[in-house]
C-alpha cells in the first residue's frame, strides 16, 4: 500500500451496518479511491437445505431468505414449481398475491426511506417513517396472521382470502397512506438537509448501470425503464398496466444519484396504493387455491419431471428462483439469484470519489439485503476464482444436473 | 422487586450473526415510537463496550463464530445476554445447514430465550425487561 493512503474495513459488524457485510475502503485524504466487498456472513446454506426437504416444507425456507422481502422469494418459488409442474393457480389467488406483494414493497420501502434517513443521521424522520410503517404491518397481520414472515403462499395460491369485511380495513390503510405520501414528499423531497447530503452523491449513470446489470429501483433511478412487472408480468400484473418508474415523471431529469433513488423509492410507494386499490375493486370471485388437500399436491409434485424458472420484481429488483424436480421428493437443484447480489457491484463506481462520510447512505441508497444476496461462501481463502476456473466450475456443475444430481 | 441496585439506562448492543433481518426489523421497531423502548431509558448502542445487555440474532454463521466470541468478550461485567428468534435459540428452519457453528449457547452462555419466528416486539421488550432484573439481581449480590 503506498504511503498517503489509508484503508478502512466497514463491517462485518459496524454502528451503519444492519446486517453483517465486510466493505473496505482505501481513501486518499478524504476521498475513497478503491472499494472491495466481502460477503458470505450471513450464508446458511438454503438451497442445499431445500434439496433435503419436499416443497411444502421447503416453503417456509424460502419465506427465511430474507425477512424483509418473505412474499416475494416463496411467491418465486411457488410459481418456479407452478411453471414445472404445470399447474393453474385460480385467478382470484393472482390478484390476492399482487396485493401481499404490494402491501410488502411499501412496507420495505418505508423501511428504506427510514434507514436512509438514519444513515444521515436524520433519526427524527427513521422514527417518523417506521411510525406509518406500522400501518401497513397492521393491516398484513390483520390479513395474514402475522407481522413480518407471513406464510400466506402456497403452491398454487395463497392460504387465506381477503373477505368482503376486511375491505373497509384495507382502504381505510390506503387512506391513510394517501395523506403519509404527500408528507413523505414534503419530507424526502423538498429537504435542504436530505437534498444536500445526496444530491450528486454516489453517482451511476446510466452506461454504468447497464454494464454491471443493475437492477430494479437502483436500475431504474438511473433511467433504465425496466420491471418485470412491466416486462415479464406474474400473477396478475399483466391485467394492472404497470410502469416503471424513473426519477424524470417528477423532476424532469436524471442524474442517478443517491437522491434520485430515493425519489423512485417514494413514488413506488403511491403506484402501490394504486395497485391494490385496483385489485381490490377489480378482483374476480372464486377459489384460492388450486389443490386444498396438502397430501394429493404432495402427491402430484413427485411425479413433476422438468424445470421452472420465475422472474418476480422484489421491492429491490428483480428476483430468480430456478427449479429442477425429478420425480422425488425434494427438488434436483434449487437456485436463488437476489436483487441485491446483481446490486452490489454497482457500489463500486457510486462509491469511487465520494468522502468517507457518505459511504452509508451510498451503501444504504441500493437497499442492499445482505441476507439474501448470501447464495455462497469460499471455503478456501487462498483461492482465487478467475472468469476460466469459474467458468470450468459451472460447466461441470450444469453435467452434474443433466446426470441427474446436484446433492 | 425493587428498581434500584442497577443505577444506570440499560444499554443493548445488537449482534446479527447470520440472521435473515426478521428479528433484526422487530427490534429497530421496538425502538421506534409505537413501542419505543427510549422511554424506559433502554438505548441501542453502537459499540458492545458499553453494553449491559447483548442481543443476539441469527444462528451463527462459520464466519460470524469469532466475531460472535469477540464481542461477548468485549462486553463488560455484568452482562445478560439475550437470544431474539428461534434460530439462535435451536438453529430453527436451519438446523441441519452445513455452514452453522450455533446455536448460540453452544458458544457462550445464554440468559434468555425469545421464542418466535420472528417474536412480536412486545416479547423482545418482555425480554430486555426481565433482563434488567436480572442486571438488579447481579448488581445487588456485590
Amino acid at each position: 500500500m503506498k504511503k498517503n493512503r489509508v484503508q478502512i474495513p466497514i463491517g462485518p459488524i459496524h454502528p451503519a451496518l444492519k446486517e453483517p457485510i465486510q466493505i473496505e475502503v482505501e481513501l486518499k485524504g478524504e476521498h475513497v479511491e478503491n472499494v472491495s466487498i466481502t460477503l458470505g456472513h450471513v450464508h446458511r446454506g438454503i438451497e442445499w437445505i431445500g434439496l433435503r426437504r419436499n416443497p411444502v416444507q421447503t416453503l417456509a425456507l424460502a419465506e427465511r431468505v430474507c425477512g424483509i422481502c418473505n412474499i416475494v422469494h416463496p411467491l418465486a418459488f411457488c410459481t418456479a414449481i407452478e411453471n414445472a409442474a404445470n399447474i393453474k393457480v385460480p385467478e382470484r389467488a393472482e390478484y390476492l398475491r399482487v396485493i401481499y406483494a404490494e402491501l410488502e414493497r411499501i412496507h420495505s420501502h418505508l423501511l428504506f426511506l427510514g434507514v436512509a434517513a438514519h444513515e444521515l443521521g436524520f433519526d427524527s424522520i427513521l422514527h417518523y417513517t417506521w411510525l406509518v410503517r406500522e400501518k401497513v404491518l397492521d393491516v398484513i397481520e390483520y390479513l395474514t396472521g402475522n407481522r413480518i414472515t407471513k406464510a400466506i403462499l402456497m403452491i398454487g395460491g395463497v392460504r387465506r382470502d381477503i373477505t368482503e369485511k376486511q375491505m373497509p380495513k384495507v382502504r381505510e390503510a390506503l387512506e391513510y397512506y394517501e395523506k403519509v405520501y404527500k408528507k413523505l414528499c414534503d419530507v424526502f423531497l423538498d429537504d435542504p438537509t436530505i437534498n444536500a447530503r445526496t444530491r450528486d452523491i454516489g453517482v451511476l449513470t446510466k452506461k454504468q448501470a447497464l454494464q454491471l446489470c443493475a437492477v430494479g429501483p437502483t436500475a431504474r433511478a438511473s433511467g433504465i425503464k425496466k420491471d418485470i412487472r412491466q416486462d415479464f408480468p406474474y400473477a396478475a400484473y399483466a391485467d394492472l398496466d404497470v410502469e416503471a418508474i424513473t426519477p424524470d415523471v417528477l423532476l424532469n431529469e436524471i442524474r442517478g444519484d443517491t437522491f434520485d433513488r430515493v425519489v423512485v423509492r417514494v413514488l413506488e410507494i403511491k403506484q402501490s396504493l394504486e395497485l391494490i386499490d385496483r385489485c381490490l375493486k377489480e378482483m374476480p370471485d372464486g377459489p384460492i387455491l388450486y389443490e386444498p388437500m396438502l397430501q394429493r399436491l404432495l402427491v402430484q409434485l413427485r411425479q413433476v419431471a422438468g424445470e421452472g424458472v420465475a422472474l418476480v420484481e422484489a421491492p429491490r429488483g428483480e428476483l430468480i428462483h430456478y427449479i429442477r424436480m425429478e420425480k422425488s421428493e425434494a427438488p434436483l437443484a434449487w437456485k436463488i439469484r437476489a436483487p441485491t447480489y446483481a446490486n452490489l457491484s454497482s457500489i463500486v463506481p457510486m462509491l469511487e470519489g465520494c468522502e468517507l462520510a457518505d459511504v452509508p447512505i451510498v451503501v444504504a441508497s441500493i437497499d442492499p439485503c445482505i441476507a439474501c444476496a448470501n447464495r455462497a461462501i469460499i471455503a478456501d481463502k487462498n483461492a482465487v476464482l478467475d472468469q476460466e476456473k469459474l467458468h470450468a466450475l459451472s460447466v461441470n456443475k450444469t453435467r452434474a444436473l443433466l446426470k441427474g444430481g446436484s446433492k | 422487586m425493587g428498581l434500584g441496585a442497577f443505577k444506570r439506562s440499560l444499554w443493548v448492543f445488537h449482534l446479527n450473526t447470520g440472521s435473515c433481518n426478521g428479528c433484526d426489523i422487530e427490534i429497530i421497531a421496538a425502538l421506534t415510537p409505537r413501542y419505543d423502548v427510549e422511554r424506559f431509558g433502554i438505548k441501542l448502542v453502537g459499540s458492545p463496550r458499553h453494553a449491559d445487555v447483548l442481543l443476539i440474532t441469527g444462528p451463527v454463521t462459520r464466519m460470524m463464530k469469532d466475531r460472535l466470541l469477540r464481542v461477548y468478550n468485549q462486553t463488560p461485567d455484568p452482562k445478560v445476554v439475550v437470544v431474539v428468534g428461534n434460530c439462535g435459540a435451536t438453529g430453527g428452519v436451519f438446523y441441519e445447514s452445513y455452514n452453522l457453528e450455533g446455536p448460540v449457547d453452544r458458544l457462550i452462555p445464554v440468559d434468555i430465550y425469545v421464542p418466535g419466528c420472528p417474536p412480536r416486539p412486545e416479547a423482545i421488550i418482555d425480554a430486555i425487561a426481565k433482563a434488567w432484573a436480572k442486571l438488579e439481581a447481579m448488581e445487588a449480590k456485590k
